[in-house]
């Protein structure tokens, strides 16, 4: 019960009256801070608990051909280990030779443990109406027991290094109709989308406190989205073809950004707008 | 003109060589690796294809000395370059219509594999810069480019850059962040001079 | 079937407060599909609370609650260790009922 997430509710009233006043007057900066509060009161009563709880106890489930449940899984800390697994990852599994980031760990689990065609684990790992993900459980699960811990990875295998050095080159990798790449709009501090913050990915603080806070369930689309589902739907937005789904392109990017995020207090799943 | 750029390149790769640990790899090895990796790690979707993930020499320039100083025959390369690919109005005239400028500004769809290629791309001006003072949901990449033209006067040159730098934006200064919206087919000819109308006409809420 | 709601429920001096997340998609039956159909209405239309087998609150829902609702109320009385009961149905017929032990 000491979840700082249940706090008071009845902000929101208060809030909506002074966004219409911070309108009326034309105040641009009020507007900023007044988003900054309706986030704040986002905080209380997180959605994203319904997708930690049906992940936790999907886990348990005995499922695929082989009816067994995914306890045995092994995310870097040893089969079952789940607590803090999350802070440590994308790394390195020498079973599979290859570096992963959670959800392609988690895919190699389906196959391996419960015996899930690849094709049926990588199904639906984007969740919509109506269709619900269990990748996005999953992850909502397993980053949900890392929730405070600091993030640490690692990257000293040299399989992590190169993955590093490849995820660095593809975040300034300029390309698409738009000459777009992920530094155009994330390597400045303090700039805006219309009235979206955008983090400086390229700085430490800007990674901490982006990569701490994904995946998060996000308001205008009722749903938790991983940190997949953010790369590929900034690519989307780049005017890129479309990243597949635990490429390892999304695995270097993603550990790019865990790695620079390193010392940061994990603090997901969190509530976006 | 392409083959100086190319020769730049090399150059450049040929510097990171000298600097480079022994046993790391280059940093032009890492380049094609991650080249490389990215296009096996795509999928072609709707209009999307994979041919988007070819750069240009502008983007493999600009790529590579991101963070870094661009030396000066860099930047003016790729400046000229940009510069002399301008396709300049048949009919001379710049001024388009500010109110679908304005429309267009504000529309920020086309390109993206989830966009309908048959509808028109917007200019997304409001993502990134200031314009009309009425819109306060507007981004800072951008400068503000509130009172545009009657800070610098509703001249016949003015016009032109600007329909020039709306063209191609890697003209007027290598390595800008802005697309390249004439240049690589975002906008039409008509659209883009509804846009300078929005920055150029004096009856525009942007030079109010 | 529906997922399960959380709930938690807290007791300070004579007052529980209870707060409880609900899964369900809420659809208004105003918005269209990518065909340009209706997507027909579905969201919850009654929620009741019980205390120890009374109701200590009723709710009729419509189309403006958002998707996965979260309801936050208060009531006079409870002790530690009893129960709260939320029930939710919706406009198809289907319903939920959890329960949580006041902390």
């Amino acid at each position: 019960m000491s979840n700082p997430r249940w706090r008071a509710f009845a902000r929101i009233a208060v809030l909506s009256s002074s966004l219409a006043v911070a309108i009326v007057a034309l105040a641009q900066t009020s507007a900023v801070d007044e988003i900054a509060k309706y986030r704040a009161a986002l905080q209380d009563g997180n959605p994203a608990e319904l997708w930690e709880a049906r992940g936790a106890e999907l886990w348990k489930q005995p499922r695929g051909p082989n009816k067994v449940s995914l306890e045995k899984c092994d995310l870097g800390l040893g089969p079952g280990v789940v607590k803090g697994a999350y802070t440590q990852l994308p790394r390195y599994f020498a079973d599979a030779d290859r570096v992963m980031d959670l959800e392609t760990r988690l895919v190699w689990c389906m196959v391996k443990l419960q015996g899930f065609s690849e094709a049926d684990a990588v199904k639906n790992h984007f969740g919509g109406p109506g269709r619900k993900s269990d990748n996005e459980a999953f992850v909502a699960f397993v980053t949900s027991e890392s929730r405070g811990i600091p993030m640490n990875v690692a990257a000293t295998h040299p399989k992590e290094q190169e993955m590093y050095r490849l995820g660095e080159k593809m975040f300034f990798f300029r390309g698409g109709p738009y000459d777009f790449a992920c530094a155009s709009c994330h390597g400045v501090d303090n700039q805006r989308i219309r009235l979206q913050d955008l983090p400086n990915l390229t700085t430490k603080e800007g990674a901490q406190k982006a990569y701490s806070t994904w995946p998060a369930y996000r308001v205008s689309q009722g749903e938790l989205r991983t940190f997949q589902w953010r790369l590929n739907d900034c690519f989307r937005q780049q005017r890129f073809p479309e990243l597949k789904f635990t490429s390892d392109a999304s695995i270097a990017l993603t550990m790019f950004l865990a790695k620079n995020s390193n010392g940061a207090a994990y603090d997901a799943p969190a509530i976006k707008r | 003109m392409n083959k100086e750029i190319i020769a730049w390149t090399v150059v450049g790769g040929a510097a990171a060589l000298l600097i480079g640990c022994a046993t790391a790899p280059s940093d032009a090895e890492t380049t094609a690796k991650a080249t490389q990796m990215m296009k096996a790690s795509f999928n072609e979707r709707g209009q999307a294809k994979l041919d988007r993930l070819d750069q240009d020499e502008t983007q493999k320039l600009c790529s590579e000395y991101t963070g870094k100083d661009l030396p000066k025959e860099v930047a003016e390369r790729i400046e000229k370059v940009n510069l002399e690919s301008i396709k300049w109005p048949a009919d001379g005239k710049y001024l388009g219509d500010w109110k679908s400028g304005e429309k267009i500004a504000q529309q920020g769809q086309g390109m993206q594999y989830s966009d309908d290629p048959k509808k028109p791309s917007g200019a997304n001006c409001y993502a990134c810069h200031q314009l009309a003072p009425q819109e306060l949901s507007f981004g800072t990449i951008g400068p503000s480019l509130y009172q545009y033209g009657k800070a610098r006067g509703y001249t016949e040159e003015t016009r032109k850059y600007v329909y020039g730098r709306i063209w191609n934006s890697e003209g007027y200064g290598a390595c800008s962040n802005m697309p390249r919206f004439g240049h690589n087919h975002i906008l039409t000819e008509a659209q883009i001079k509804d846009v300078v109308a929005l920055l150029m006409d004096p009856d525009s809420p942007v030079n109010k | 079937m529906a997922d399960p709601m959380r709930i938690r429920a807290n007791v300070v001096g004579d007052t529980t407060e209870v707060k409880v997340l609900m899964s369900h998609e809420m659809e208004t039956g105003q918005r269209k599909d990518s065909a340009g159909k209706v997507i027909p209405a579905w969201h919850i239309q009654n929620v009741t609370a019980t205390y120890n087998g009374k109701t200590v609150l009723t709710a009729q829902w419509g189309p403006a609650v958002s998707k996965n609702p979260f309801l936050s109320f208060k009531f006079k009385g409870g002790a530690k260790g009893d129960k709260v009961q939320i029930s939710w149905v919706d406009n198809r017929g289907e319903k939920r009922t959890d329960e949580a032990t006041i902390a």
